[in-house]
């Protein structure tokens, strides 16, 4: 099948999934930060919090991607070499996903934002007022009900990361497309890899949706839904 | 900080500014105009017009619009037919093809969203307009597009942003946008600020001018929502930026 290029493409199917999963986890995390700052008291938290979103959400994807991948390149060698350390060779593969996990995770900041926000505010008050420690509060009472308002805006952005793995292979990873384009041009089947490709991104979103949709069924148990 | 290198290549940079700008206008247009009547037959009672609009907009929403583009300029020029065809000499042409697939691509979004829109009208403003008399087309053209338009303002603002960040992309298929500019100037120079820098720059300033173009529009059309607004609770209400190819209908 696929002229005997199909285990080589899933082999670059294995890479977008690693991408687009490492990269989900670190954007959580630059999500979740990010939320913290903009809801937190002190302004500077909130200021960098909001220079953060503003900036990456108003350029694209591609452009922060090289401008990330070149520029901490450069960066961490200026800083090696300030430290009298040796060429440090950032590998593709993490610059790639520490890129992606950084732009989405401004995205992920307003959804967590909106989530917890939407949390009535008398479920922390009542746990504050049961001498709840701070930190406890956000882990056992905040965070798991925010969930369910997360998951709409969060399915989203994993479905719009899923696509944006694809240009981990201008960066030069050899992800599914760079695969797909490298079996084109030694075939001279272009269309056949191209589509192919296509589909097995249609096949993971569709599965995505399947399971956020689920994942969202469990979350929801309990709350009312509205009758019209 | 090399000002000297961003001085001499501000040429170029004009110039990728003036392909995105052309390439984000056409495909705008062209996505619009097919948009409107797609979202009236995604709404349509007969399920096989719907369905076929959906299955049309799930497989655009579900692909990377970086692979649509490669299957439309390298992929295409795989079948013997199409390169004999007199579609050839506009398929072989980098700047069709760009058009082509953020036209088809966005059409898919932009469809969506003027379908959501259309599936909030109120009840009651259709059981007017039937009692007056007005049907299919007509009802439509007076009652339903122009308010279905309005409400869709916000979410499309957003796809026109996203649409914008998207034309980066053209800079993979040979077009000399400001993406592109920016990769020439790093390859040639090695100075990361010089070139994706000002490109980012650009872009941010792009962003906001297409986001406060919206902010009025929004003002003009969407008064009745604002005054509403003020009447009930002075709260400004934040305008949701640029969710690239977000879509609530996921």
């Amino acid at each position: 099948m696929l002229y005997g290029y199909l285990p080589a493409i899933l082999e670059g199917l294995g890479l977008t999934l690693r991408v687009s999963a490492l990269s989900l986890a670190i954007a959580c995390v630059f999500g979740l930060m990010g939320a913290a700052a903009k809801l937190s008291g002190s302004r500077a938290a909130r200021w960098s919090a909001e220079v953060y979103t503003t900036l990456i959400r108003g350029m694209p994807e591609l452009v922060l991607m090289l401008l990330i991948f070149y520029g901490g390149q450069i960066g961490i060698n200026m800083l090696a070499e300030l430290q009298g350390w040796d060429y440090i060779e950032v590998p593709p593969f993490l610059a790639g996903v520490l890129t992606i996990g950084f732009i989405f995770g401004a995205y992920l900041t307003e959804t967590f934002r909106g989530a917890i926000l939407a949390v009535p505010k008398g479920q922390a008050e009542a746990a504050l007022a049961f001498a709840m420690p701070r930190r406890l509060v956000w882990w056992r009472i905040v965070l798991p009900q925010m969930v369910r308002h997360a998951i709409p805006g969060f399915a989203n952005n994993w479905l719009i990361m899923i696509k944006a793995s694809a240009l981990v292979s201008i960066i030069g990873l050899d992800d599914m497309v760079h695969r797909a384009g490298l079996a084109a041009a030694s075939t001279r089947a272009p269309f056949t890899f191209y589509v192919a490709v296509a589909l097995i991104y249609l096949a993971l979103t569709s599965v995505s949706i399947f399971a956020l949709s689920r994942l969202e069924a469990r979350f929801s148990l309990g709350v009312k839904k509205v009758q019209f | 900080m090399q000002w000297q290198l961003i001085l001499d290549s501000l040429p170029l940079y004009v110039e990728g500014i003036r392909t995105t700008v052309v390439l984000l206008a056409i495909s705008l247009l062209s996505s619009f105009v097919l948009a409107v009547p797609l979202a009236v037959a995604r709404v349509s009672g007969n399920p096989w017009i719907s369905r076929t609009v959906w299955f049309y907009t799930y497989v655009l929403r579900g692909t990377p619009l970086l692979v649509q583009l490669f299957i439309l300029y390298h992929g295409l020029a795989q079948f013997e037919a199409v390169r004999e065809s007199a579609a050839w000499v506009l398929l072989k042409n980098a700047w069709f093809c760009a058009w082509l697939a953020f036209t088809l691509n966005s059409t898919a979004y932009t469809t969506e969203i003027f379908a959501g829109a259309l599936k909030a009208t109120n009840h009651g403003e259709i059981e007017a307009a039937r009692s007056y008399g007005l049907s299919g087309f007509t009802l439509y053209r007076r009652i339903l597009l122009p308010s279905a338009l309005r409400r869709a303002l916000p979410q499309y603002s957003n796809e026109v942003v996203g649409l914008m960040h998207a034309t980066a992309i053209a800079s993979t298929v040979t077009l000399v946008d400001i993406t592109r500019v920016a990769r020439d100037v790093y390859a040639n120079n090695l100075l990361v600020t010089e070139s994706f820098g000002v490109a980012a720059a650009i872009y941010f300033v792009f962003t906001f001018t297409l986001v406060g173009i919206f902010k009025l529009l929004e003002r003009r059309f969407l008064r009745h929502l604002h005054s509403q607004q003020t009447l009930s609770k002075p709260k400004t209400t934040p305008t949701p930026l640029a969710t690239p190819h977000a879509n609530p209908n996921y």
